[in-house]
Parts: C-alpha cells; sequence; structure tokens
C-alpha cells in the first residue's frame, strides 16, 4: 500500500496544528511570534532609553495593540480585494499628499500632517502603503519582464508621490516610498541594466541635488562625513551615540546601565536613537541577537512572496519585506554612523512613529497573502 | 516573438521573482554584514576608546570643601568657628516663577528686601541648576514651617552646612576679621587648585593674614553627572586636609575690658606682653559686625559703613597714625641722656614760653605760667613742654631720627595683621625727598615733643613702651600663640622673635627714665596720678594729647578743651607698662577728641591693666574722695602747633 494514501484512508482528519489555529484567523504563527518578539525586546529597551518611564512603556505597548489590531484587521481581506482597491488607495492617498502641501500643519519647519478636526495623521504613512500596492497591481496586470513604456509609467507612479513627499520636506519617508515602489519594480524583473543605470544616474545627479537640498539635510550630509568636526552642534548626535554603542562593549553594561541615555548625552534616546541604547546596554551579543530577528523577520516575508500565488502577491511580499529591511539598515546604518543621520525610526523598537501602525497592517497584508492561499493551485 | 512578448508567461515570471528573491536575500545578509563589521568595529575593537570617552562624559571631580580652622584667644575661648546651619536654598531652574514662590516663602521665613536684593544679585551670577542660598541662618522653628509647606514650593530646598560665625560679634573684629566671597580679582592672585569647592576667603584681620593655614586643602570627589552637569551621585570621595586651628595670644577679657574702658569714645587701645611680644589687647573703636560679612552685606549696608564718617571699618591700632604727643617724651629724655646733652640732674626753667635765635616766634609751654626751674624726672611727671624743646635742640634732628629709629618709630612693627601702616618719623632726608625743603631748626622742637611731622600707630606705640619696659629689649609684636592641627591635636607653638636690642651705654639711663615714668603715675602732680594712685602695682606711665586744631600765633592761650565741640578736642593719648621692675603688660590708648590725656586716656590703660594683671578692675573713677589736695584734675593739653613762618607748608 502507497505509504502516501495512508492520511487520505485514515478514519479520523489530523489534528490540527497550533499553526492551523492561527491560520484560520489568517495569522501567520511565525510572522506573528517573530514581530511580538521584536516588540517585547523594543518594550524592554523603551524602559531603559525613556528614563523608566512606564507611561510612555505604556503608550507604546497601546501603540503596539492596536497596530496588531490593524494586522489581525488587515489579514482577513484577500489579497484580490487588496489588488482590487490598489490603484484607488494609490489615488487617494496622492490627493491627501497634494492636500497637506496645500494644507499642511507647519511643525518643526517640515508640512507633513493633515489636520480635519477630528482626526490628524501623516497621509505619507498611508503612501507607504499605496506604493508597493499600486506597482504589483499595475505590472500584474502587464507582461513581465516589463517593456520600456510600462517601466516608464511604473517610474511615474513612483516618482509623484516621492516628489511630494520629498518637498514637505521628509526625505526619510520618500526614501522609504521610492524603495517600495523601486522594489516591486525589481521584483517583476527590471532589468539590472536600468538598476545600474539609476544608481550611476543618482550619482552624476548628486552634484545637482545638493544645490537641492534644504540646509539642515546638507548639514547632516557633511556632518555624516566628519561628525567630529562639530562635537557640540550637529555632530554632536551622532558622536554621543557612537561612544554609546562602542562602551557597549560585547555584552554590555546591562540593562538599565547605560550612561550615554541615562544621563541625557544622547539625544533622541527612545526614538530614532533607541538602537545606540540598545548596544550600550546589551552589547554586540544583544545587538547580534536584534538584528537576527530582523533578518528572521524579513526572511520569513521573503519565504511568503517566493510561495504566493500570483504575481501581485509576490511583488506586494518582496516589495513590503524588502522595505521593512531597508528601515532596519537605514536606522541602524545612521546610529552607528555609516549613513547620514534622516529621521527614520527603528521599526518595532523605537517609541512613538505612527510608523508603527501603518507598518503592521503592510504585515497584516503579507499574513492575508498568506493565509489565502487557493488550495488548488501549486 | 513580439506577440509572445505581450502575454503573460507565468511560468517565466515565477522564476524571475525566484532568482530576484535569491539576490535580494544575499544583498539583505551582506547589509547585515556590513552592519555587523561595523558593529565589531566599534564595539570591540574601539571600545576601550568609547568606554573611555563615556567615563569622561559622565565623571566630573568635584572638590570637597575643607573645614577651615578655629580661632581661639590665649585661654580657649572661641573667637571664629564653623557653626551648622540650615540654609534656605531655590534651584532657579526648577522654579517656575521666581517672584510668586519668593513672595509665598516670605510668609513662612522671614526674609528681609535687602536678603532678597543679594539673592537676585546671586541668581543672576550663577548656573540655573545649581542651588543659591536665599537665607544662611534659618531658625528650628522656620525649618520646620518650611518642612509643613514643602509640597508647595519645588526647587526650594533647607540643606545643612557649615558657615563661619563669631561668637564675640564686634569683640576683636577688627583683629579675628572676617571671610566673604571670593572675588573674581581674589581669584587671580590665589592658586586655584586650594580654593576648590570654596566660595570664600578671609578678608580681613587674621582671618586674611593667615588665610594658608586656616583654609585647609580641598579634597576631591568623583560625581556622575548628567549632560546639563547637574550631579545625581557620587562615585568617589576623598577628605581634604582640615585647616589648623590657631590660638592667638590675645585675651578676649582684657579686649572687652579695653572696648568697655573706651566708652562712649572712639580710638584705639593696643596691650603687648613685653616679654614676649604677644599681643594682649588690640582695640579699634567704633567696631562692626563681622557676620554681616559672611552672609553676604548688600551694597547698600555696604555703602553705609564706607561712608561712616567714624570709619568703622578702619582698624585705628593699625592704621590710624596720630602725632604720639607728649608721650615720646621720655624717649626723647633717654635719647639726651645716652647722647650726654642732658644727665638726670640737668634742669632747665619753664617760664612759659621760649624763642629761638633770630626768630621772632614763640614756642610755648602748655601751662601758660610756666613751670619753674626742673630737672628730667619732673619735666617727664608734669610734662613740661620747653625743658624737651631745649632737649630737642640740644640733640637736632639727626641724632633723634637715629635714636627713634632704633625703637622701630616711623617702620612698620610687622605684626602678622595686613595693612598696618608705618607712621612718620621725620628726618632731614624724608623732608628733601617729600617735601623738597630743607630742616628747619623750629621743626626740630616741634618733634621734640612728639608734633610736628611725627605720627605713629597706637601698636608702634604699645611696642616702644614695650621696648622701653625691657630696658631696650623685646620682641616683635604677633598675635599668632600656636597652630593646632585640628585631627592629631599637635601644636606647633609660633616662637618670639626678638629685636636687636637697643643697646645703651648706661643701664641707669633707662631706670632713670623709667623711674620718672613712674613718677607720672604714682607721685602727686603726675599727669596720671589720678588714674593710677590706688593701682596695686608699679606702673610706669606718660599721658599725651594729638591736637585736632591749630592754635594762631597771635592766641595767647589755648581755648580750653571743654569749651571746644567734640569733633575738634584734641585726641587724648596714654602709654605705660606694669609691674616696672618686671613688666607683663605694656598698653597704649588713644581716645580720639578725649581732650586730656591723663584723664580721659590714662583711666582706660588702668582699667586694661587691672584686667589683665589682677583679674578684675578696681579702678574708680574719680567721684567722692578728692584726689588730692590740689583738686585739680592733672592735664596737659599740649602747646598747639602754630604755623611756623619758616615752613611754607603744614
Amino acid at each position: 500500500m502507497n505509504p502516501l494514501l495512508t492520511p487520505l484512508t485514515s478514519s479520523r482528519p489530523p489534528e490540527p496544528s497550533l499553526s492551523d489555529w492561527f491560520g484560520r484567523l489568517h495569522l501567520d504563527l511565525w510572522m506573528l511570534v517573530l514581530l511580538v518578539g521584536t516588540a517585547c525586546v523594543g518594550l524592554v529597551v523603551l524602559y531603559s532609553a525613556s528614563g523608566h518611564s512606564m507611561p510612555q512603556v505604556v503608550s507604546q505597548a497601546e501603540r503596539l495593540l492596536l497596530g496588531l489590531g490593524m494586522m489581525t484587521l488587515a489579514a482577513q481581506a484577500t489579497p484580490e480585494m487588496y489588488r482590487a482597491i490598489a490603484p484607488w488607495f494609490y489615488g487617494v492617498s496622492t490627493v491627501l499628499l497634494v492636500l497637506t502641501l496645500l494644507l499642511g500643519d507647519h511643525a518643526k519647519g517640515a508640512q507633513r500632517w493633515l489636520d480635519f478636526g477630528f482626526i490628524r495623521f501623516q497621509p505619507a504613512e498611508f503612501m507607504k502603503l499605496a506604493m508597493p500596492l499600486a506597482v504589483a497591481s499595475y505590472l500584474h496586470g502587464q507582461p513581465l519582464p516589463p517593456s520600456f513604456k510600462t517601466i516608464l509609467s511604473t517610474l511615474a507612479m513612483i516618482a509623484v508621490p516621492t516628489g511630494l513627499v520629498a518637498v514637505q520636506p521628509d526625505l526619510g519617508t520618500s526614501m522609504l516610498i521610492l524603495a517600495a515602489g523601486g522594489f516591486a519594480l525589481y521584483f517583476g524583473g527590471l532589468g539590472y541594466r536600468w538598476i545600474f543605470g539609476a544608481i550611476g544616474a543618482v550619482a552624476a545627479a548628486a552634484p545637482v541635488l545638493w544645490t537641492r537640498l534644504h540646509d539642515y539635510q546638507r548639514q547632516r550630509v557633511l556632518t555624516f562625513l566628519d561628525p567630529e568636526s562639530d562635537p557640540l552642534g550637529t555632530g554632536y548626535h551622532i558622536t554621543q551615540s557612537k561612544i554609546a554603542i562602542g562602551s557597549g562593549g560585547l555584552f554590555g553594561k546591562g540593562w538599565l546601565n547605560g550612561t550615554q541615555a541615562k544621563l541625557d548625552f544622547l539625544p533622541e534616546s527612545h526614538t530614532d536613537f533607541i538602537f545606540a541604547v540598545y548596544s550600550e546596554e546589551l552589547g554586540l551579543m544583544g545587538v547580534m541577537f536584534l538584528l537576527g530577528l530582523y533578518l528572521a523577520i524579513v526572511g520569513r516575508g521573503l519565504y511568503i512572496a517566493f510561495r504566493a500565488q500570483d504575481t501581485f502577491q509576490r511583488l506586494l511580499a518582496g516589495a513590503l519585506s524588502l522595505t521593512f529591511f531597508v528601515y532596519v539598515f537605514i536606522n541602524m546604518g545612521m546610529v552607528i554612523g555609516l549613513l547620514p543621520v534622516v529621521g527614520v525610526p527603528l521599526p518595532l523598537v523605537s517609541y512613538g512613529g505612527t510608523s508603527m501602525v501603518s507598518m503592521l497592517a503592510g504585515f497584516g497584508m503579507l499574513m492575508s497573502i498568506q493565509t489565502h492561499r487557493k488550495l488548488l493551485a501549486s | 516573438m513580439s506577440r509572445h512578448d505581450k502575454i503573460k508567461d507565468l511560468y517565466r515570471e515565477k522564476q524571475t521573482f525566484a532568482s530576484r528573491t535569491l539576490v535580494a536575500a544575499i544583498a539583505c545578509l551582506s547589509m547585515a554584514a556590513l552592519l555587523t563589521f561595523r558593529l565589531v568595529d566599534l564595539q570591540v575593537l574601539q571600545q576601550t576608546y568609547y568606554a573611555t570617552r563615556a567615563d569622561q562624559n559622565r565623571m566630573r571631580l568635584s572638590a570637597v570643601a575643607p573645614v577651615r580652622g578655629l580661632i581661639y584667644d590665649r585661654s580657649g575661648a572661641v573667637l571664629a568657628q564653623n557653626t551648622p546651619a540650615f540654609v534656605l536654598e531655590v534651584v532657579p531652574e526648577q522654579v517656575k516663577n521666581l517672584s510668586d514662590t519668593l513672595e509665598r516663602l516670605s510668609k513662612i521665613v522671614r526674609l528681609e528686601p535687602n536678603e532678597i536684593a543679594r539673592f537676585r544679585d546671586r541668581v543672576r551670577k550663577s548656573p540655573r541648576y545649581r542651588g543659591v542660598p536665599l537665607r544662611t541662618n534659618l531658625s528650628l522653628e522656620e525649618v520646620a514651617r518650611f518642612e509643613v509647606n514643602r509640597y508647595d514650593f519645588d526647587g526650594v530646598d533647607v540643606t545643612a552646612g557649615l558657615t563661619r560665625s563669631y561668637p564675640l560679634g564686634g569683640t576683636a573684629a577688627h583683629v579675628v576679621g572676617y571671610v566673604g566671597g571670593i572675588t573674581e580679582d581674589e581669584y587671580k592672585t590665589v592658586a586655584e587648585a586650594s580654593y576648590r569647592g570654596l566660595s570664600q576667603i578671609g578678608k580681613v584681620g587674621i582671618e586674611k593674614s593667615h588665610e594658608n593655614e586656616l583654609r585647609g586643602e580641598p579634597g576631591a570627589k568623583v560625581i556622575e553627572a548628567n549632560a546639563y552637569g547637574r550631579p545625581l551621585r557620587e562615585l568617589d570621595y576623598q577628605q581634604g586636609t582640615p585647616g589648623r586651628n590657631l590660638v592667638l595670644s590675645l585675651d578676649a577679657k582684657v579686649q572687652m575690658a579695653a572696648e568697655q574702658a573706651l566708652g562712649e569714645l572712639d580710638g584705639a587701645v593696643v596691650a603687648i606682653d613685653p616679654r614676649n611680644g604677644e599681643v594682649i589687647a588690640l582695640v579699634s573703636k567704633p567696631g562692626f559686625n563681622p557676620q554681616l560679612f559672611v552672609e553676604g552685606i548688600d551694597s547698600k549696608t555696604y555703602k553705609a559703613l564706607l561712608a561712616d564718617p567714624k570709619r568703622p571699618l578702619y582698624n585705628r591700632a593699625l592704621q590710624g597714625t596720630y602725632p604720639p604727643g607728649s608721650t615720646i617724651k621720655p624717649f626723647m629724655a633717654l635719647a639726651g641722656l645716652e647722647s650726654d646733652v642732658i644727665d638726670p640732674n640737668h634742669r632747665e626753667f619753664c617760664g612759659g614760653s621760649m624763642q629761638l635765635p633770630n626768630s621772632s616766634r614763640y614756642f610755648r609751654c602748655w601751662r601758660r605760667h610756666g613751670h619753674g626751674s626742673l630737672d628730667m624726672s619732673e619735666a617727664i611727671k608734669r610734662s613740661c613742654d620747653i625743658y624737651f624743646y631745649q632737649t630737642a635742640i640740644s640733640l637736632g634732628i639727626d641724632r633723634i631720627h637715629t635714636f627713634l629709629d632704633e625703637f622701630g618709630m616711623g617702620r612698620q612693627t610687622e605684626i602678622d595683621l595686613p595693612l598696618e601702616r608705618g607712621g612718620l618719623l621725620p628726618s632731614r632726608e624724608w623732608k628733601r625727598r617729600v617735601r623738597k625743603e630743607n630742616w628747619y631748626p623750629g621743626e626740630t622742637l616741634n618733634v621734640g615733643i612728639g608734633q610736628g611731622y611725627m605720627t605713629a600707630t597706637p601698636l608702634q606705640l604699645a611696642q616702644i613702651s614695650a621696648r622701653m619696659a625691657m630696658r631696650g629689649g623685646g620682641f616683635k609684636p604677633h598675635l599668632v600663640r600656636a597652630l593646632q592641627d585640628p585631627i592629631t591635636g599637635a601644636t606647633e607653638t609660633v616662637e618670639p622673635e626678638l629685636l636687636p636690642t637697643i643697646e645703651n651705654r648706661r643701664k641707669a639711663d633707662w631706670e632713670s627714665v623709667i623711674n620718672a615714668m613712674q613718677e607720672v603715675t604714682h607721685a602727686e602732680g603726675g599727669t596720671g596720678f589720678g588714674a593710677f594712685k590706688d593701682a596695686g602695682y608699679r606702673v610706669a606711665g606718660k599721658s599725651g594729647s594729638a591736637q585736632v586744631i591749630g592754635l594762631k600765633q597771635d592766641e595767647k592761650v589755648a581755648p580750653t578743651q571743654e569749651s571746644l565741640a567734640l569733633h575738634l578736642r584734641d585726641h587724648a593719648l596714654f602709654i605705660a607698662f606694669a609691674p616696672a621692675e618686671a613688666p607683663q603688660i605694656a598698653v597704649a590708648v588713644i581716645a580720639e577728641h578725649g581732650a586730656h590725656g591723663g584723664s580721659a586716656a590714662g583711666p582706660i590703660a588702668r582699667q586694661v591693666m587691672d584686667q589683665y594683671l589682677l583679674g578684675e578692675i578696681r579702678y574708680r573713677p574719680p567721684g567722692s574722695p578728692p584726689p588730692n589736695a590740689m583738686g585739680v584734675t592733672p592735664v596737659d593739653p599740649e602747646m598747639p602747633l602754630p604755623p611756623t613762618e619758616e615752613s611754607t607748608d603744614g
């Protein structure tokens, strides 16, 4: 008797595993464990980085629960629904971005917030999701690898919101939106000639771009190149951050024992620079663990993308996963002095940031792709 | 082919996607590796460097103020000490509305307007995070009242600390001096390392002259501070070296007796132990309250003290220069004897006035009708001016200068107190140098009776008395007897500094003059007899007066002192030492505008000596029993100095 047929002949259906139970809720157990685990590490570091502020930890936990709720909700919708609403979502988000430029609140010299009286939000956060959705949805309907015309249309689709966010100005977010759209195009089979060509073009345009940057952006780049040149001014962040990380050593000073943040030497210690606090207190070993968690999340995302059943789902899942990694890379790179300082939080760990909710909603889409599999396929 | 391109090739798309995913995964891993390399570089290879930087960030070396040494008098009475005080401190950074907080605080603790003004001044000058003292001496009741209400006062705190205090208040304030906030200029002159953690420095008196001994050396503590410099906790503590205690030769009882004896009069009293140069009392009146300066005097009070015409901050005993008047006569007599210009039996006739050859100017004796014929002893006893005019003429200014210079006239005594002045012992050379004029013989006469250009401080007068008492011996006057280590109790005695002996050819000359000085106090008709006639010990003394207004040449008779306004009356002087045979104390008294040396300054000297030698004051002011048959209080107002026609400026 063919052993493969044994389950079919069994009188009882197999016991559903834990994973199956979550599958019925359209949640991916692996991804959920990794996300919640990382967020919990984040809450623990936040307690230390915020100077033992329980209210901040509680408020961050509430935001996490809201995000997890959004994620669960987002996981319930089928990929087909996402593909159907993608163009509309993209269109509405673009309009909101335009409105932001016209009506938005000024805060710290940038126009990022839209205030409708009853609700106040950053439309750029919607665009972070709308962009990969729209590009994936568009390319889904096109023969791939994309034709020249398709590439041009896609680039236009990417360029408009990126530009709208960049002039707010919010360089960090615009880079993430650009990355989200770009990754979808990359997974769609954009020729390597295009990719290297684009890199070359950016390098060539850099001097022109330089003149278009705002003073504070330019200063950030200069500071990045030589942080010690201005140790009390703009180089202060990066210098203090490197001191925090370096002094942590292999095993760290121990949780709550970091001095750089506790004594206020490290600015933004609980938001954008929280990774420096983590590195100081938990050392290289702790950093490796956290980096491992992030890589596992990205890996699980790519696995979901690889297993996805159509082009739209593949491109969307791939773009979301890589964008998440870009978040991690930009933040860590900035904190350890590899990249200029741009306002990108460390996902799931940095305090606040409306990005937590939108990011977890994105993971909800990934889970939707993983859990709404049609049995006939594969 | 082109048609094939336009339809979707799902299989090919999936293949493409798979390879792209692989590339993406590799890219992610290599970027993660890049981060890791950088982190290894920071956290492993450069860990030591960054750990040091982190410690430099947070650790602050902070000074621990040493405990200042105490100051005692000779019998152990405390003259300066450190008292625990409750200090009301305000950290401006933590106070939302300073005016409102002060307003509410003033309902709980006593706050004078000048304290508030002083506080606001300090707030402006110090860092916002540092506590600024508002009141330095809260009473226990005020502390309790504040503690009950402290929830209402963010940024206000009561701390316990040490503050300098002077238990005897104004007594000996000029000697002990006071401490006060270190000024910018003072910081430039001192070794900065010795003043870490200290905010006060000795300003005047012993507190200033022995600042280095009293101060001690600051210790250090390592504190952890945050990015704003606020200290958070202590990591290491090293005790400093406390300052050394000073034992002064000053006798607080004698000091107080002298202050009381001066009564309403301003002036100075200096008492020296001639056997070792120890200063027993050093009084300058009016005085001041040194505590005002410790707590930080407000500018209004300070200006008022400076503007006071009586100059309470000025130490008359060291800085006041007065004509010695007749108190110089015993020294003139000694000079005359030494130079064989006179001998004890030499007689002069005093007819009330005399003239120099080729001069129309009259030099008068204070006694209008003259003393008749007197010998040296009688001349000293009755303070005859004519006798000493003659002696001075015979000596000439050069010999007078040489002789008095040996006693230290015209030079600082180099007592261990700051700001001492040296007085003036005139000479031909001095007059040429300073006045650009020759010396005139008439000026020698004035010097002969302690007038004219000659001036001395009360301390100098006490010192020359002490040297007379020691028959030419003597020591440099000093106040600090011993230094004591507050921890081990080890005491280092300050050895008296012997001065070069004044060598006279005949020892008997000393006794002749000292015997004459005893006539002053113990013989009827002596100018000091009224004050000393019933003293239980032998006193050698001499009265004197220093004129405040001059007499015009055409005025035949000086107006009586009693007829003059108080501020125009002569200064009364008295020098004395006792017991005459084996002296233990030498005293100089100046009672400003006291008019008569014998009757105003003499009793003060008597009371000081009684207190020191007998332990109580047995002096009874002249009252019920008439002092002597003549019923006249001996007086010796000096012949006022008329402007000499030879000298163009006076």
